[in-house]
């Protein structure tokens, strides 16, 4: 068997430097043995802060009610579940990277999944805090369960596409947090097996299960990777595709379209990968991995990022113009009046969304500009402040004015408590990232071992050498010879 | 199964271009691999080691079909037996409407399942003590256990393993707990399975 993997010279290494296997630990994983910096104390207490916020704005929430949050009779869906759908969106990077990108062997993968699958876990987190809140009486919310009760047993509603999403969500969580979990044991029995203090010898202990590297237990692992990769991938899209229906199997003028899955989860993939070059933009340059996340990571994204775009852009198009072309005169009202009329109350956050999530990605057409880190990470804010407001056109701008005029309800902006929990969620969020920065290897060692020499910089010169002498052998052999 | 102490010896490696022949020759000797530990997948090295195929994907597919059945059989009794429920006069059985449920479930039921069969067999667990042979065999050294038997001449092993490339050896003591060796009665000699 052949060790030395042929991996083409065109292609630019994705690990830097000049690095050996015992490197790579040392690399990764001593930001989690020393004292976190002050930036970190600074940034932990900030996350704290805001959570401290929403948790104070949730509270407010549950005792007086949905009214709080500004929300009325006609606009009862407004900052609330456009912080879901968005939260939810932001966590399907992760499972791309880390279960489609696993099935179509893409290496670069190895420098950015495990961050980008703690992206996922904690944005679902976040996800799932607003439609439980939002049910007002949150003490009912396990009423969501069918579990055999005194009341009949009266059982949840299979058909309904909102019982769709909690099935849909619990699973994407659960499957992900397997996922990622499985993985970082071999990384956390790395750190257990240097630990030198006997907290992190216990801790390290506990959460890497005893993981001893045997041969049958990669086999096994490596099995259970693939399985739960193939498993994720089909449940990611059917995660955003059942959001989707949450809208598109409405009767509401604006929600009513069948482009809604595929236009969803082009739209999800797109602002994770924006949030993805947030954290890692940032991750690399503090934890000095810029040998590990590379240029070439961040410009594979953005090429992700410019496709994704434009099929979101094209999707906006298709629904205009079918608005127009479908001729349903409650449907051209919410396209034209509602949203394409920059003048209307909500106008102008139509043309926002446009320019944020269709122009300005454009962008990346450029190599140039895909390789660079400051532009890079202005666009990933603007393409997360665009798809906000995209969630927030399709929700607000459809049922601020209905089909009855008189209950039309052109004055809705959010209360501090709606805002304050949105920030109690980035609290929430950048809580748990900068927890598992300190305390998790935040990329994944023995994957990276695993692709070191056939894409490593020092391999990849070595193997230059052996490229050049094998195509002078070729040249010698067949080109000469046969003169 | 039965604990007691075994004895092994053990050799580290530190590059898999040395460790690949050194297993080759080891089990050529007739000595009797007990488990290779690596830092990362090494490809290859379960069938130079001669392990069989996991089989872990079925089991894993066997749950999936049980998600799917728990979900189809459980909603139809519920929408057709138990509390039938009339919306706008269309069928009980509204198999379309269910079948994002159905799948959910079983991705969860295959996820799970799969997790914890992983774990079992592995013997995986919070709190779990096991004996490591070499703490670098999660950094970057690939450690070699050879069991012994009471004829085995551990002093030969370990000139054998030197010989073979390793940069460490050793001779260790360790518990068989019910973790060790579950798959080692299935690891054939090099000989039978070249049959020479």
């Amino acid at each position: 068997m052949s060790l030395l993997k042929y991996e083409s010279q065109i292609r630019e290494p994705l690990v830097d430097g000049n690095k050996d296997y015992h490197q790579v630990t040392e690399d990764i994983i001593r930001p989690i043995e020393m004292k976190p910096s002050r930036l970190w104390y600074i940034g932990f207490s900030i996350s704290v802060a805001l959570l401290l916020f929403g948790v104070y704005s949730i509270y407010r929430e549950v005792t007086y009610g949905i009214g709080q949050w500004n929300l009325n009779k006609t606009i009862g869906w407004g900052w609330d579940i456009t912080n879901f759908v968005w939260w939810i969106g932001i966590g399907h990077a992760g499972t791309l990277i880390s279960a489609i990108l696993l099935l179509f062997r893409q290496g670069w993968r190895t420098g950015v999944n495990r961050a980008a699958e703690a992206m996922t876990i904690f944005a679902v987190i976040c996800a799932g805090q607003f439609p439980i809140w939002h049910m007002g009486r949150v003490w009912m919310a396990f009423f969501v369960l069918p579990y055999p009760n005194s009341r009949g047993p009266l059982w949840v509603n299979f058909n309904s596409p909102l019982l769709w999403d909690v099935f849909a969500i619990s699973t994407y969580f659960t499957v992900s947090l397997l996922f990622w979990y499985s993985g970082l044991l071999p990384d956390l029995a790395t750190v257990r097996d240097r630990a030198k203090t006997k907290f992190r010898k216990m801790f390290y202990g506990v959460a890497s299960f005893g993981w001893s590297g045997s041969t049958k237990h990669w086999q096994r692992h490596e099995s259970l990777a693939l399985v739960l990769a193939g498993l994720s991938t089909p449940l990611v899209l059917s995660v955003h595709t059942i959001v989707s229906f949450d809208f598109a199997t409405s009767v509401v003028p604006g929600w009513h379209t069948t482009i809604f899955p595929p236009y969803f989860v082009a739209g999800a993939i797109f602002s994770g990968f924006a949030m993805v070059q947030t954290l890692m933009i940032v991750v690399r340059k503090v934890l000095n991995l810029q040998d590990y996340i590379t240029i070439g990571h961040i410009e594979a994204m953005n090429k992700i990022i410019v496709l994704t775009g434009s099929i979101v852009g094209c999707a906006y198009l298709t629904e205009l113009f079918i608005a127009w072309y479908g001729q349903n005169p409650y449907e051209w009202y919410a396209f034209k009046e509602n949203r394409a009329n920059l003048f209307s109350p909500y106008g102008w956050s139509y043309y926002l969304m446009m320019f944020c999530n269709v122009v300005s990605p454009q962008l990346f057409w450029s190599r140039k500009l895909r390789r660079n880190i400051t532009v890079t990470f202005f666009m990933s804010i603007i393409v997360n402040i665009g798809m906000w407001f995209e969630r927030f056109v399709i929700i607000v701008t459809s049922v601020y004015r209905d089909y009855l005029p008189s209950s039309w309800s052109t004055y809705y902006s959010p209360s501090i408590w709606e805002i304050g929990f949105y920030l109690g969620t980035f609290g929430l969020f950048f809580t748990c990232f900068f927890l598992f920065g300190k305390y998790f290897p935040v990329i994944a060692v023995a994957e990276i071992k695993a692709i070191l020499k056939t894409s490593g910089e020092n391999y990849k010169v070595k193997m230059t050498d052996l490229e050049k002498a094998d195509a002078e052998k070729f040249y010698v052999e067949e080109v000469e010879h046969a003169h | 199964m039965a604990g007691g102490i075994k004895k092994f010896v053990v050799g580290c490696f530190d590059d898999e271009k040395v460790l690949f022949p050194a297993v080759k020759n080891v089990r050529k000797a007739g000595y009797k691999i007990h488990d290779v530990y690596t830092p990362f997948p090494v490809h290859g090295l379960d069938h130079a080691i001669g392990i069989r195929e996991t089989s872990l994907h079925t089991a894993g597919f066997i749950y999936a079909i049980t998600g799917t059945t728990t979900a189809l059989t459980f909603i139809s009794w519920v929408f057709t037996k138990d509390w039938p429920l009339n919306i706008g006069g269309k069928p009980h059985f509204a198999l379309p409407a269910w079948i994002p449920i159905t799948f959910e479930l079983t991705v969860l039921f295959s996820a799970v399942g799969m997790v914890l069969t992983f774990c079992y067999l592995c013997q995986l667990a919070p709190f779990v003590k096991k004996h490591h042979f070499h703490a670098r065999a999660t950094d970057d050294l690939f450690v070699m256990a050879i069991e012994c038997t009471d004829k085995t001449n551990d002093a030969e092993v370990q000139a054998f393993l030197q010989q073979a490339g390793a940069t460490e050896v050793n001779v260790q003591n360790a518990e068989t707990g019910w973790w060790i060796g579950r798959y080692d009665r299935e690891q054939k000699l090099y000989k039978e399975e070249k049959g020479y």
